[in-house]
């Protein structure tokens, strides 16, 4: 087995409000991301995926807990020594207009990292390296050269993610952590952007950290599921496994809920009771016993252990779904 | 097969604005009808024209730059051309709408119990008391948690759930015997979106509404609808019984469509099928069919704008069939 | 909301404190120029300058200084003017604050009701030649300079036609109090305030229309057209509640700073002896206790302002109420 290429240890966020409330919007994360896979970050809002992804990438700063990316500990790093990791680690994030500067043109956006690092020599790029640089990237992404003298607004939302992840590409990254790159566009764009980002891996290598709600588009993706649930991880493992034999009853139940396009007779979606508790006060124990059709007496007083179950397959569960392993 | 007049029948609609001096089509020539307690879905994606039909309607659309033509017959009257003030009477009394955002759909100053008692009362003479107590049955009725208590609350301190139930809460508060949903799970989590849809399958039988379901997801129309009407940029693709459409779509727009969804069960397919380029702007929509420069089967006489014929029991806008070589049944992995 | 409220008052006079360092640093402890001699007026004698130096404790630390400067203003209250020979400077403030607060509540009460029914029918009448005309009519109300207007009237009311049935109510220049006579009050204010109103309610009117035309693309108010209201209620009740955000923050910051002696124009044409003039005498005469003492006034009035716009916010907004 390789090493990890991400580790994190024990993630903890808390966001202070007012009126003294805390609000715990990670609580003890770990997982790793193995070189060249793809790790699928899946839940409904509060869960934390979002905010797991901005830690990841040292956006946001964590309460406690250890990220080591490629052997290194960067989670205490002060933002000058974060520098020249940056370009190891990318992202790509859901609203592709904003995060375009519309009076610039697409070339001067997608140049801009590499004139902002040196190249591998350390030498600063020059021009013409810059040039090929850029031909190079939009061939990567399937536009045209001629969109690099454009402004983002001629595009539209699938163009513009493209344009996204051409800069992401830019420095050549290792890891590239996408939030919801997908959710704001249409179905038939969507399947564009899936495959690309598909692509993109076979041709260069890349390892991703894919954060999405859409649990088909996750599936399709990636190799490796991660489930969250109010700030914690709930079931974790080969694509595959988790979702065809969800252990976690949180898991099944987000899969019995998907309404999938095709006419079912007799059967209806499965319901969950209630809505999502609110993460400031999130329940006692298991923070899925108000919902889980399951739930006993032990569930609310004792908060159970991410634990493996079979293979790399574990579950945060007293009574994981046996029937189904 | 239905013995009495359709409760709302399009015919033609077509809904144009002005822009520098000409009009631009964003709806052209839909036609449609929603029977007795049916659930209608209009499906397509953003630009389809899905909202603006709906919009149109309910004669929400009240702008002088705008051109609405053709005809939309509710219960028989005319509303297409009826003046606002005849309208007035009609919405949130006989058809009533909910809408995507639920957070923005309410007035943020007025508790949502507030809002709800006054619908209400613009459409019957009935006591400030009388009306909450409705309004507090409504929420009971469509799943709120101590109805009582959350009438008194204001949008902003309810989940997006709770929120879309006062909102559906408040379209049913006077009787409509229609109910026209614009994308109304979109922004709201998986988990809640099936208790949603559920309530809205419900309807018929409760309340005794039909339902006119917009949405971009292929997904909750089968799950919902009876009937399906599929739009790509502002024509009608397809329309027909869901059944019959999941089952072998004619349009090749609404093939590519369900193939574009990433499967939840089966195999995955290592690309997905993706439908290239991506829909015409209103201005630059082709004068034959609209899909043709994305479509796989595109050939000569797709340069003519295809008229809707009938094909089984599904309408299609495509001369394949005419050409006698139909689009295959669909193949879906078996959902055991 | 009472914790609220008592944090409110502690932070008020935080700023208050605040303030009156800031004005007393500027005005006395300005390197270079000796408060004293300024305090004691041109060419004071020694002894003045002695005797000055000594009350106000010039001689001594700076913040023993600024303690001598509060206690005289608001314990004491018996800082004394040296330009007009030790005319006490409170009580003439007590005195112009009525004539000022009678002159800028009666405009304001003005202003807000014509600017709401001109803002709402133009944004009702939008696009419409009422629509323009109505924002013609405010933008010409903004460009009449006040001074000018107060003096056609003066002119109509006072002059030309004082002697006609229209305008022989109208008592002469100068302040009637209340408590004299509330018909003089109102005879006697009635034409300042419509002056001091024409501008604010070009402002306002045009600020609220754009405010409401903003606030009708939103989904509520869509929303509220699709339960079958009224034009009028949707505008009203729904439209016109949620844009008041920015009609009431303006408001807080003019009428503060109107009470504050901002209303100088309209009190020096109507010969009304307010706060403003008051101010514009003690600075055009460096007459430094006077100018500290309004200066403390105003800055009081312009932070109670602040605090009852933040409670109206609190009303016009449960979002805010929460946020808290």
């Amino acid at each position: 087995m390789s090493t990890p290429l991400l580790r994190a240890i024990d993630l903890c966020k808390e966001y202070r409000l007012p009126r003294g409330q805390t609000l715990r919007a990670l609580d003890n994360v770990s997982l790793e991301v193995m070189p060249g896979e793809v790790l699928g970050l899946v839940g409904e809002s509060g869960c934390g995926k979002s905010t797991l992804g901005r830690c990841l990438l040292r956006l946001t700063d964590l309460s406690s807990g250890a990220i080591i990316f490629d052997g290194q500990e960067i989670s205490s790093l002060g933002e000058r020594a974060m520098r020249p990791l940056r370009r190891q680690i990318q992202m790509v994030f859901q609203d592709s207009y904003a995060s375009l500067n519309p009076r610039r043109r697409i070339g001067d956006l997608i140049a801009e990292p590499l004139r902002v690092h040196p190249d591998e020599n350390g030498q600063k790029r020059s021009r013409a390296a810059i040039d090929a640089r850029l031909a190079e990237l939009m061939e990567l992404v399937s536009l045209p050269a001629s969109a690099l003298a454009r402004y983002p607004h001629e595009f539209s939302g699938g163009q513009r993610q493209r344009i996204n992840i051409a800069r992401a590409l830019a420095l050549s990254p290792q890891l590239v952590v996408a939030d919801e790159p997908v959710s704001a566009l249409d179905v038939s764009v969507q399947a564009q952007i899936v495959n690309l980002f598909t692509d993109l891996r076979e041709r260069l290598g890349l390892t991703y950290v894919f954060i999405a709600h859409d649990l088909a588009v996750v599936r399709q993706i990636s190799t490796r599921v991660a489930v969250m649930y109010l700030g914690a991880i709930v079931e974790l493992g080969e694509t595959d496994a988790v979702l065809h034999k969800p252990a976690h009853p949180y898991t099944a139940a987000l899969i019995a809920a998907v309404p999938e396009p095709v006419i079912r007779h007799g059967t209806s979606l499965t319901l969950l009771r209630g809505d999502i508790p609110s993460p400031i006060s999130p329940p006692s124990g298991c923070r899925f016993h108000t919902r889980c059709p399951k739930a006993e007496a032990r569930c609310s007083a004792e908060a159970p252990e991410l634990r493996p179950l079979q293979n790399d397959h574990a579950a945060a569960c007293h009574f994981p779904l046996m029937d189904s392993l | 097969m239905r013995a009495e007049a359709p409760l709302l029948e399009v015919h033609d609609l077509s809904v144009s604005f002005r822009s520098r001096g000409r009009y631009i089509p964003i709806v052209e020539k839909v036609s449609f009808s929603v029977g007795s307690r049916e659930i209608l879905g209009i499906v397509g994606e953003s630009g389809s024209g899905k909202s603006v039909t709906a919009m149109a309607i309910m004669g929400l659309i009240d702008a002088p730059d705008v051109k609405i033509t053709g005809s939309a017959r509710f219960r028989g009257q005319e509303l297409v051309g009826l003046p606002q003030k005849a309208f007035r009477h009609l919405r949130g009394r006989d058809i009533a709408m909910i809408f995507q955002d639920p957070m923005t759909a309410f007035t943020p100053v007025y508790t949502i119990g507030w809002q709800i008692d006054e619908q209400i009362r613009a459409h019957e003479a009935l006591s400030k008391t009388g009306a909450r107590a409705r309004t507090v049955q409504l929420l009971g009725d469509m799943g709120v948690p101590d109805p009582e208590r959350t009438a008194n609350r204001y949008p902003h301190q309810l989940s997006g759930g709770l929120r879309q139930r006062a909102m559906i809460a408040m379209a049913l508060s006077c009787n409509p015997v229609m109910l026209i949903a614009d994308e109304p799970t979109t922004a709201l989590d998986v988990t809640v979106q099936a208790q949603i849809l559920d309530l809205l399958r419900n309807l018929r039988h409760n309340y005794g509404s039909s339902v006119l379901l917009i949405t971009h997801d292929m997904g909750v129309v089968a799950e919902t609808c009876d009937n399906v009407m599929v739009l790509y940029s502002g024509r009608v693709a397809e329309r027909g019984p869901g059944e019959a459409i999941f089952a072998q779509p004619a349009h090749p727009y609404t093939a590519a469509l369900l193939d574009s969804i990433p499967p939840l069960t089966g195999p995955r397919p290592a690309r997905l099928p993706s439908i290239a380029g991506s829909p015409p702007a209103p201005l630059e929509r082709p004068s034959g069919c609209a899909f043709a420069p994305r479509c796989h089967y595109a050939h000569e006489s797709c340069v003519m704008l295809p008229p809707l014929i009938s094909y089984g029991s599904q309408d299609v806008a495509c001369v394949l069939p005419v050409e006698g070589r139909p689009l295959p049944p669909r193949v879906v992995a078996d959902v055991a | 909301m009472i914790a609220a409220l008592f944090r409110r008052l502690g932070q008020t006079l935080f700023v208050l404190f605040g303030i009156s360092v800031l004005v007393f640093l500027v005005f006395f402890a300005t390197p270079g120029a000796d408060p004293t001699s300024r305090i004691a007026g041109k060419n004071a004698s020694p002894e003045t300058m002695a005797r000055v130096r000594h009350e106000y404790g010039f001689d001594r630390p700076l913040p023993v200084q600024y303690a001598t400067m509060m206690k005289k203003l608001f314990i004491t209250r018996d800082l004394a003017s040296y330009v007009d020979r030790g005319e006490l400077v409170v009580p003439e403030i007590v005195q112009a604050a009525p004539v000022t607060l009678s002159l800028a509540t009666g405009g304001a009460v003005i202003w807000v009701v014509m600017s709401v029914v001109m803002g709402t029918t133009a944004a009702a009448f939008r696009g419409t030649l009422i629509d323009r005309g109505l924002m013609i009519l405010g933008l010409i109300g903004i460009s009449i300079p006040v001074f000018w207007l107060g003096q056609v009237a003066n002119l109509i009311t006072q002059a030309r036609y004082h002697d006609t049935w229209l305008f022989s109510w109208v008592p002469g220049l100068g302040y009637i109090p209340f408590s004299e006579s509330p018909l003089g009050w109102f005879r006697a204010l009635i034409i300042p305030w419509i002056v001091l109103a024409v501008l604010f309610i070009g402002i306002y009117g045009r600020v609220l229309r754009a405010d409401l035309i903003a606030v009708s693309g939103e989904d509520f108010m869509r929303t509220a057209r699709a339960k079958g209201l009224s034009p009028a209620r949707v505008l009203l009740v729904h439209g016109l509640r949620t844009s008041m955000i920015t009609f009431v923050s303006l408001f807080g910051l003019d009428f503060a700073q109107l009470i504050g002696g901002g209303a100088l124009l309209t009190e020096v044409v109507f010969g009304l002896q307010g706060v403003g003039r008051l101010t514009y005498q003690a600075l055009s005469n460096l007459d430094l206790p006077l100018i500290m003492a309004s200066v403390m006034y105003s800055a009081v009035f312009v932070v109670l302002a602040n605090a009852v716009v933040d409670m109206v916010y609190v009303f016009l907004d449960p979002r805010v109420r929460d946020a808290r």
